[in-house]
């Protein structure tokens, strides 16, 4: 895993749930079906009121219309991020949508244990809110060493809190292979 | 040790845990539906092998529940998906559509068929998983991931959580229901109150409480962020379980010295008939502060408030009345659905005072809760303004994008059904 990510941000607010991440009408398509699966990224943060999505102007959509990916490999977002239900589909449709990082004030657990033991993407808490501090098209910098996110477009840094415990399976890319490492499986 | 804590000790084979650590458990069940088991199945084959057997048929119990009565394409595939693995792997509890054991939603159908048992520990693919825990056992939701890992090897990590005691004082009075209990304490420590943690529920209040009442409070515990939800077993709870299941099972009670992360009292004067305005289960107020709030739909229904006790509830308020907006129930399964038929008020079965009182009734499943396809009974397809006893009240939850949902208990939304706008039950009963 390379130690540094870039690329431009995705704001959103606070208790962005499962729904918004993915609605459940979306649910039924099959992640193990390559072309399928694409329909994760298409629909990936649909569900998100258009005035919300692309903090602070709004009406941003995360996935242009007719895209499967996004052009935001970054989402920084509020407090209890991925509340709600137990969707698997919610982490895969953003890793779908191309996202990398996710870094928010907390998460909701089911979803963080989610993105951890299934490797989609690294979620990283920040320090204080950062939401309210970045535009959605900044291009923003994640040291993964030195648990720092530096904004490029206003030369702004940011700390980020390390990953305590799950690092190792952060770092082994998921439950499985963390287990397999550990001849558990 | 607290109950949730001596259960996970005992199943890590430790004498003692603290919360914070994080430790491996053994899995006495493993529940899937129909959205999440063919992924489930997915990782499972490409981690283990084509041909991998699960650990334990007994211990997977699998009940289709959420995109049932739809025409949609690819929910039907998902439910086939589950046909195939039931075959292949000879798994005994499956609740397959359109058979003879068809159940309906899975948290209240866990419990009917006898698998939510004092002291054991349950994983479901399901955040509302955690409504087993009202039977005295640590019941949580995961995801697709560490289901499959389960599905191979019987066992998960877990951290353990830190529990936080809410204490019913005293007798709870006549209009007010457990959803409105458990509405209240979200709303007063919010979305994200019970984060990480076990929500554990007690008092004269809870000890009175019937089963059924006792699933609502644990149902709703992820909507304040908790773990699980907790109740220690006694008499009711053993009475329940000894007409519906033969299997054994080992209780668990709390130690005299147990440690909680904050122990919060409630006392009756504090209980009122509680609405979750939109879009937040956090966002609630007293019912009769939101009174000549305009509605146009009603929904009775889901693994929160689709028990017959729920209906019982908005039958009393019903019966003789009439609905003066579109009112939809869902019975939560078909036990609940029977329940209708065989269950009266005075000399009407509450199947015909539904009927009787205008309310349109659907089959046994998840139906609007989810919102689910075009086509769900009961999906808010526009910009409607509902009233339900569902859980979750997010941004298009129910459907459109457009629509608004405030929760209440079985009592508010019958009686907010009979006005068309939000109604406290009390003037009704
Ligand atoms: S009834 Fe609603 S909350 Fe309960 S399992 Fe079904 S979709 Fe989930």
């Amino acid at each position: 895993m390379s130690s540094i990510i870039k690329g431009k941000a995705f704001v959103l607010g606070d208790d962005i749930d499962t729904d918004q991440i993915i609605p459940a009408e979306y649910l039924v398509y099959r992640p193990d079906d390559a072309e399928e699966s694409k329909n994760y990224g298409r629909y990936a943060l649909s569900g998100v009121p258009s005035a919300k999505s692309g903090l602070p102007a709004g009406n941003i959509p995360f996935v242009a219309e007719d895209g499967c990916e996004s052009d935001y490999r970054i989402i920084v977002a509020g407090k209890n991020f991925g509340c709600g239900s137990s969707r698997e589909h919610a982490p895969f449709a953003l890793q779908k949508a191309g996202v990398q990082a996710v870094v928010a004030t907390s998460y909701a657990r089911i979803f963080y244990r989610n993105v951890i033991d299934g490797g989609f993407l690294t979620p990283f808490e920040s320090k204080m809110d950062i939401s309210i501090r970045i535009k959605t098209g900044d291009v923003v910098e994640i040291d993964f060493n030195q648990f720092k996110l530096f904004n490029r477009t206003t030369q702004e840094e940011y700390s980020l809190i390390p990953l305590g415990e799950v690092a190792a399976i952060v770092q082994a890319g998921g439950l499985f292979e963390y287990a397999r490492i550990n001849k558990m499986v | 040790m607290t109950i949730t804590e001596k259960i996970l000790a005992k199943h890590a084979g430790k004498i003692k845990v603290e919360p914070g650590e994080n430790i491996w458990v053994d899995v006495d069940i493993l529940l899937t539906h129909d959205v999440c088991g063919p992924p489930t199945f997915a990782i499972f084959k490409q981690q283990f092998g084509i041909d991998a057997k699960v650990w334990d048929p007994e211990k997977v119990v699998i009940i289709p529940d959420h995109y049932i009565f739809t025409s949609d394409p690819c929910a039907k595939r998902n439910v086939e998906i589950l046909r195939d693995f039931v075959s292949e792997q000879n798994l005994p509890h499956f609740y397959d559509v359109g058979a003879e054991m068809y159940k309906g939603v899975c948290h209240v159908a866990l419990p009917e068929e006898g698998f939510a048992l004092p002291g054991q520990v349950l994983f479901g693919t399901d955040s509302h998983t955690s409504t087993a825990g009202a039977f005295g056992e640590f019941a949580t939701g995961i995801g697709n991931t560490d289901a499959a890992f389960i599905l191979g090897t019987g066992k998960l990590w877990v951290k353990v959580p830190e529990t936080m005691k809410f204490i019913i004082d005293g007798e709870i009075p006549s209009y007010v229901m457990a959803k409105d209990i458990i509405l209240k304490i979200i709303g007063d420590i919010g979305v994200d109150g019970a984060a990480y943690r076990t929500m554990e529920f007690a008092g004269s209040g809870v000890e009175a409480m019937d089963m059924e009442s006792r699933m609502t409070l644990t149902n709703m515990v992820i909507e304040a962020g908790g773990k699980n939800g907790i109740i220690e077993p006694d008499e009711t709870t053993f009475a329940y379980l000894t007409k519906r299941t033969q299997r054994s099972y080992e209780p668990v009670t709390e130690d005299k010295n147990a440690r909680f992360h904050s122990v919060t009292r409630y006392t009756s004067e504090q209980l009122l008939p509680m609405v979750a305005k939109p879009h937040s289960p956090g966002n609630t107020a007293p019912a009769r502060e939101l009174r000549k709030t305009k509605l146009n739909r009603a929904y009775i229904g889901s693994c929160t408030g689709g028990k017959l006790s729920d209906f019982y509830a908005a039958a009393r308020i019903l019966k003789g009345r009439e609905v003066t907006i579109a009112t939809y129930t869902v019975p939560a399964t078909t036990e609940v659905s029977a329940g209708l038929k065989s269950t009266r008020i005075d000399e009407q079965s509450l199947w015909e005072i539904f009927e009787n009182t205008g309310c349109k009734i659907g089959p046994p499943s998840c139906a609007a809760c989810l919102g689910g396809p075009a086509d769900t009974f009961g999906r808010l397809n526009q910009a409607e303004v509902c009233i339900s006893t569902t859980n979750r009240n997010f941004p298009g939850r129910m459907g459109s994008k457009q629509s608004q949902v405030y929760l209440a208990s079985p009592y508010t939304v019958a009686a907010s059904a009979l006005t068309g706008q939000i109604t406290d039950p009390e003037d009704y009963l």
